[in-house]
């Protein structure tokens, strides 16, 4: 496929931009954070977004979505990088639609899609139980009974975790791992809220002896840790095509004021040592540009993606993002060390994505071993 | 089966049945590439006809129209031919400075007869062309160049010195820049000319490398006489067909070595070398700069390919080659430390036919000088910062 957007994306994409820079630009966010809104995100803005369709982007026609696949989402997710909107698209419309859509049964299916299609309902991926990502690592334990299971351990970094109305956690089911679906108000559920930099929200999640029903298994048992790879490899191109939005929008605002600030009479952006290092992260945003397309076709190509690309796109974009947003603080000198300035926005939203589903080690790595090194 | 399926199998067939087993491995020395010329010396009987075979088909220059000798094939086409090329390892028939940089230049500018004259014979690997443009006082401000041509009615004579002529003893033909008008700015009075190396007042002298092979001369031109009708352009409008080469040259160098079909992955190498435990490689901080340098690799792969996506057949890529240049050439010297780091000291072996006359320390040599030809890295990044970002100055 080529590596272009055809038509409809750039509709799409022109759409979203609109929408996006109209009703929640980066002073959106800074509301957000100001008015001590717990959600950390605006309901509005989730039911509108959910009105444009965006929650049903990857959602089958047959459950009521759009069937539009990822490099549609990924166009979307893109553009909300730009403006640094919160809201669950990414864990609900992207990685818990991935994991139903890859694993789930009919009646699951069923009955969750058509919910997070309308946007009342929020599920959260979760996986982590240590502050270095280690999926394949998981102490949460599901004791297997006739027809029912029992679920304790805790889950850390649980991305909308705080909101979610139903979770998809990873437990040991003794001959290896499994999925559920956990309804956040069963018996056994505790949520400790917290807040991520200043400008988001995530939280623990505790499981103690949740009793789950026999139709609360997501997928295969024992057989989660495959799929738990291919949601995440999903879930890292989304936090990716993300950070694409982030880096070429404090690139975009960097360049506009290297011509625009003067000093020593000229405008800073005549210095070379700013020239070259402008040079260099132009061409580095423009091999992520790349990378996040050749990904996101990939995922629609092909089911369950792959994970060399998924690690490289999560690892090149993990790098590249955060040096933008780094260079971007630099070049813009004292002012951009400020609150009031919205560039450090954008460092902190890097910096919680690229933490996310593994940093750029944990994908150097695991790039490394999928090429047999 | 769609058309284009249909020139694939006859692609695949005809390489099948024309290419020689021997040409079906990657170049193993320097020694290995076909650079054609009068005074070309066949290294094998399979390397004169793998050249032959392909020069006939047209396929040495797959995209040029077939009456200056190309295949005439499209995009797609040509894309497919190279992935049967890579698919059996098939070494390229023809290296070349007539392809890679005065061809395109000379479908775009060239008079009817110029090239008719020369392309053909390009196409054939018959003459082996050299690029006059840099000089003593030269280099990076390539503008200032002051070799002169005086006219003189229907022909110029030619004064003045290049340097850095990449195979300026083997070439037959140059293509060189020289000044025409040394009244106007320089870059209005600068003419892109040529002429057979044959002709009397030019003469060589070799410069030796680090890499130990001389393949590179200063160049010498004492009234040397230049027809009128061997100028590519207007007289003293040549610095865009200069500019024009340039972006072919640098999408060439940006790619060579690097991305070529055939070139055998660092990791494989590591790995064969070195071994791994558990499939983790043994030296575990080379294995980080070998997955991260593989990863950079790939991206500029993929972005190569989407630039050609989002250009059309025929549109150069413009001041995106320099961000090419750039990022090929600085990753092909990232490749060749990485290589030499994993050899460890036998990577040091000069000579002898286990060390392929010291191949490995030779181009690694060799590629330092990547970052310098076709205009050096700090060159791209001011062409990137003034062209594509519009910064100031
Ligand atoms: C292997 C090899 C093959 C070559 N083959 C050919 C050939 O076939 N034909 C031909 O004509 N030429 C050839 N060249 C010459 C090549 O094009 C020049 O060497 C090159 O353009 C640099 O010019 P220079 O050597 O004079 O260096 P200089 O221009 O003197 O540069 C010296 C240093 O100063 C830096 N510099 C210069 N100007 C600036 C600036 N404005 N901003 C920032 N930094 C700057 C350069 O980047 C470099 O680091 C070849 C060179 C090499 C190494």
């Amino acid at each position: 496929m080529a590596l272009v957007l055809n038509e409809e994306q750039v509709m799409l994409r022109d759409a979203a931009r609109n929408f996006l820079q109209e009703r929640a630009p980066v002073s959106h966010l800074r509301e957000i954070r100001d008015s001590g809104n717990l959600k950390g995100f605006s309901s509005e803005i989730w039911t509108e977004m959910a009105d444009m369709g965006w929650t049903a982007i990857l959602v089958p026609e047959k459950h009521g979505g759009l069937e539009y696949g990822y490099s549609g989402l990924g166009i979307v997710l893109e553009e909300c990088g730009r403006t640094l909107t919160p809201s669950p698209l990414l864990s609900t419309a992207l990685t818990a639609v991935s994991a139903l859509t890859l694993t789930g049964s009919p009646e699951q299916c069923a009955t969750i899609l058509p919910d997070v299609v309308s946007g009342e309902l929020l599920l959260a991926l979760a996986c982590d139980e240590s502050a270095q990502h280690q999926p394949e690592r998981v102490a949460t334990e599901a004791e297997v009974l006739e027809h029912s299971f029992v679920l304790s351990g805790r889950k850390t970094a649980v991305v909308d975790g705080h909101v979610a109305n139903t979770y998809i956690v990873s437990a040991w089911t003794g001959n290896g791992i499994s999925l559920f679906l956990v309804p956040a108000d069963a018996k056994g559920v505790r949520v400790e809220r917290y807040p991520v930099l200043d400008i988001s929200v995530a939280a623990h999640v505790t499981f103690d002896q949740v009793e789950l029903a026999a139709d609360s298994l997501l997928g295969k048992l024992h057989g989660g840790q495959v799929i738990l790879d291919q949601v995440l490899d999903a879930a890292r191109i989304g936090a990716a095509a993300e950070m694409l939005g982030i880096a070429q929008e404090v690139f975009a605002r960097t360049l506009e004021y290297l011509k625009e600030r003067k000093q020593f009479g000229v405008p800073i952006g005549s210095f070379q040592s700013l020239q070259h290092r402008a040079a260099k992260l132009h061409g580095e945003i423009e091999m992520c540009k790349s990378l996040v397309l050749k990904a996101l076709q990939t995922l629609d190509d092909k089911p369950g993606g792959d994970a060399e690309i998924s690690s490289l796109t999560k690892a090149k974009l993990g790098v590249t993002a955060h040096h933008a947003a780094t260079e971007a603080i630099q070049m813009h000198g004292g002012i951009g060390m400020t609150d009031e300035f919205e560039i450090g926005f954008f460092l902190k939203r890097c910096q919680i994505l690229e933490t996310l589903y593994g940093d750029h080690h944990f994908h150097l790595d695991r790039f490394a071993k999928i090429r047999g090194y | 089966m769609t058309e284009l399926d249909s020139f694939r199998l006859e692609a695949r067939d005809w390489l099948e049945a024309n290419c020689p087993e021997a040409m079906r491995h990657p170049y193993r020395s320097e020694a290995d590439p076909c650079w054609g010329g009068r005074n070309c010396k066949f290294q094998s009987e399979d390397q004169r006809l793998w050249l032959q075979r392909m020069s006939q088909k047209g396929w040495t220059v797959p995209t040029w129209p077939t009456e200056f000798g190309g295949g005439g094939l499209n995009r797609e086409q040509n894309k497919i031919l190279k992935d049967e090329l890579a698919r059996i390892h098939a070494r390229p028939p023809l290296e070349s400075f007539g392809i890679s940089m005065l061809g395109p230049a000379l479908l775009k500018f060239g008079s009817e007869e110029l090239k008719k004259q020369h392309l053909p014979a390009i196409a054939r690997g018959e003459i082996r062309w050299a690029q006059g443009y840099s000089e003593p006082n030269a280099g990076s401000d390539l503008a200032s160049l002051q070799a002169r041509a005086d006219d003189h009615g229907d022909h110029f004579i030619l004064n003045g010195s290049k340097v850095w002529t990449s195979y300026g003893d083997l070439g037959d033909w140059m293509f060189c820049l020289v000044r025409t008008n040394f009244d106007a700015s320089k870059h209005q009075g600068i003419s892109f000319v040529l002429f057979d190396m044959a002709t009397p007042g030019v003469s060589t002298r070799p410069i030796k490398l680090i890499s130990g092979k001389s393949p590179f001369t200063e160049t010498i031109f004492k009234d040397v006489r230049v027809e009128k009708n061997q100028v590519i352009g207007e007289v003293n409008q040549g610095w865009t067909v200069a500019k024009y080469l340039l972006t072919h040259e640098r999408e060439m160098i940006a790619g060579s070595g690097l991305l070529r079909a055939g070139t055998i992955p660092v990791s494989k190498t590591a790995i064969h070398t070195l071994g791994t435990e558990n499939g983790i490689l043994h030296n575990t901080m080379l294995r980080g700069d070998i997955a991260q340098f593989e990863m950079d690799i790939r991206c500029l792969e993929l972005t190569i390919e989407r630039a050609r996506d989002e250009v059309k057949a025929g549109v150069s890529l413009g001041a995106a080659s320099s961000m090419f240049k750039y990022y090929g050439t600085e990753l092909n010297k990232r490749r060749n430390e990485l290589l030499m780091a994993i050899g460890g000291s036998e990577s040091l072996v000069w000579e002898g036919k286990d060390s392929h006359d010291g191949q490995l320390p030779k181009s690694w040599l060799r590629s330092k000088g990547n970052s310098i030809e076709g205009g050096t890295s700090e060159i791209q990044l001011n062409i990137v910062a003034k062209h594509i970002l519009g910064l100031p100055g």
